[in-house]
């Protein structure tokens, strides 16, 4: 657009324009300008499922790819989730008293012997940015955490960190349970974490390895849907 | 400024640093999910042992056991009131083998990030990062370190913290980031981005560069990438020994001895100053590292295509600091008032 010095009236923008602002304003981490236009849009007699979907969470799949690509940074990644979580704490009753489908939910931790967290929270942050909800469990998780928190919670997807080679393998420790208590086909396991690979998430039993928060976020979204379209439950 | 590294810098022109210190006191015992920093005032025999083996090696440069020991940290092992005196002890302890050790060896005290992210997006501000900085600096400074050794940094607010820091402890310093995200820091920082941040402060480092990372290649185009700023201050080179490969249920890092002997020698002539590993780096790295150095002639500064062919390709096309490198999204541009 010409007019660069021309300040937008967000209200005085039609729908499609609305929406395209707010693809720009999450992209640059405006968090009041976003929960203006969610209220604009609400007031417009959009569903809360629509303005989530099409318009934050449409925003935020733009953010990811950038980030994937290398043009965005964590540092920019982290405004624009922010800014979307203040959509999204105006969307989260109104969605929950229309009985709106869920985006999905994740159980996340660094495994046991692990302390490192900055990966884990970059993806539990994209992953909330993406609409999902997300349970921290945070660093050095036993076995049994991870057990009781899918018990408790009843994710969609368990994600697992791990920053060391010492402590990757652990994983597989986490995988094996699951399967020994017949639990693993209930959930979509997710792995990451600086040492990892494809093949050593193929190796240990994971669905898919995931290489940075951007990548999270698209597996579980392909993933969940695919659950949701096989319409599945747990036997 | 005299200490024990400006004076070493004086009458060499490159140094080597030591190796890994995690994956060494893996291969001791320790328990992943322990802070390797208890073992200074637990196993000081052991620590001993880490920064003997280094210093057998060659190395004129070691780093204490302290890159964890700062409050933040120490936090997660429920130990955040001892980040003084368990960085004070680690220098303590590089003190005597330094000592010992017939010749000149510097004792760098190590310091790691605090893990945290900066406000507005994380909890950690400006005050309270230069406060657990301080703390540790003044641990390893009580210790005898000769100088302090920021290293692993990602975010440049950290690292400007960290240097306000080394100024209240009255210490001579060297900062290294990890560029470890499409040849840029976590945070999105270049080569170019640092050297720039660094001639800025008004207490800049002694020597300044890249640790960790990915691998070995693109730790040197990092290297490289300092260099074409034309900076006169020293640049550090301390890459991870390869990539670490899981094979039949363990992992190791598939950089050999004389690979890192390559390496070393290759970032000598990219501009590095000072030369050691990081991840994976054991002594026998640290053996042949040392000998390539003393034996092999400096050459010419390699290209990106000799470096990608002598120790592998890189993980990004572009790590940000040419012309037209890293696209840009077009956008609809304006903001309303």
């Amino acid at each position: 657009m010409s007019e660069e010095e021309d300040d937008i009236i967000l209200s005085e923008l039609d729908d499609d324009e609305l929406v395209q602002q707010m693809f720009d304003d999450l992209y640059d981490g405006l968090k009041d300008e976003i929960e203006e236009s969610v209220n604009i849009l609400l007031e417009r007699g959009w569903a809360p499922y629509r303005i989530l979907t099409e318009a934050l969470v449409g925003g935020m799949t733009i953010v990811g790819q950038d980030f994937r690509d290398g043009i965005l940074f964590v540092p920019e990644v982290l405004l624009a989730a922010n800014a979307m979580k203040g959509g999204m704490s105006i969307l989260k009753p109104l969605l929950v008293e229309t009985g709106a489908p869920r985006m999905g939910s994740m159980v996340i931790g660094t495994v046991k012997g692990d302390i490192h967290d900055i990966g884990k929270n970059l993806v539990g942050m994209m992953m909330e940015g993406a609409g999902f909800e997300v349970v921290d469990l945070g660093i050095n998780n036993p076995v049994e955490g991870y057990l009781e928190a899918l018990q408790e919670h009843k994710p969609d997807i368990l994600g697992m960190s791990a920053l060391l080679t010492t402590t990757m393998p652990y994983m597989k420790v986490v995988i094996d349970t699951m399967i020994e208590q017949g639990l693993r086909d209930d959930y979509i396991v997710l792995v990451g974490g600086a040492p990892l690979n494809e093949e050593f998430g193929k190796a240990i039993g994971a669905d898919a390895y995931c290489r940075d928060a951007a990548v999270a976020v698209e597996t579980a979204k392909s993933f969940v849907a695919r659950k949701h379209n096989q319409g599945v439950a747990t036997v | 400024m005299t200490n024990a590294l400006s004076r070493l810098l004086e009458t060499r022109d490159w140094l080597m640093a030591d190796g890994a210190t995690g994956t060494n006191l893996f291969n001791m015992g320790l328990s992943s999910g322990d802070a390797p920093e208890m073992w200074n005032t637990d196993h000081p025999d052991r620590i001993r042992a880490l920064y003997k083996s280094a210093v057998d090696a060659g190395s004129d440069i070691f780093l204490t056991n302290s890159f964890g020991g700062n409050a933040s940290r120490l936090k997660l092992h429920d130990a955040q009131d001892r980040a003084r005196e368990l960085s004070r002890v680690a220098a303590e302890l590089g003190r005597e083998v330094a000592d010992a050790a017939g010749r000149q060896v510097v004792v760098a005290g190590s310091i790691g990030p605090t893990g945290d992210i900066f406000t507005p997006m994380g909890t950690l501000t400006h005050e309270l990062a230069v406060e657990i900085f301080h703390e540790q600096a003044e641990g390893l400074k009580e210790g005898g370190a000769d100088v302090l050794w920021l290293e692993t940094i990602s975010a440049p607010e950290e690292y400007k913290a960290a240097a306000e820091a080394f100024a209240l402890a009255d210490m001579p310093w060297c900062g290294t980031m990890s560029f470890d995200t499409a040849g840029r820091t976590m945070m999105g920082v270049t080569s170019a981005d640092m050297v720039a941040m660094v001639e800025a402060l008004p207490n800049p480092p002694i020597a300044f560069g890249a640790n960790c990372g990915v691998g070995a290649s693109d730790l040197l185009r990092t290297v490289l990438g300092f260099a074409a700023q034309g900076t006169e201050r020293p640049i550090i080179a301390k890459g991870n020994a390869g990539i670490p490969k899981y094979h039949d249920g363990h992992i190791h890092y598939d950089g050999t001895p004389e690979l890192m002997a390559e390496y070393a020698v290759m970032a000598r002539d990219c501009g590095a100053t000072i030369i050691g590993g990081c991840c994976g780096t054991m002594p026998e790295h640290l053996e042949k590292m040392r000998e390539a150095l003393e034996t092999r002639p400096r050459g010419p500064s390699p290209t990106l295509d000799e470096i990608a062919e002598r120790l592998g390709g890189f993980s990004s096309a572009a790590d940000g600091t040419g012309e037209d490198d890293t696209p840009k999204r077009q956008r609809r541009g304006r903001r309303r008032g």
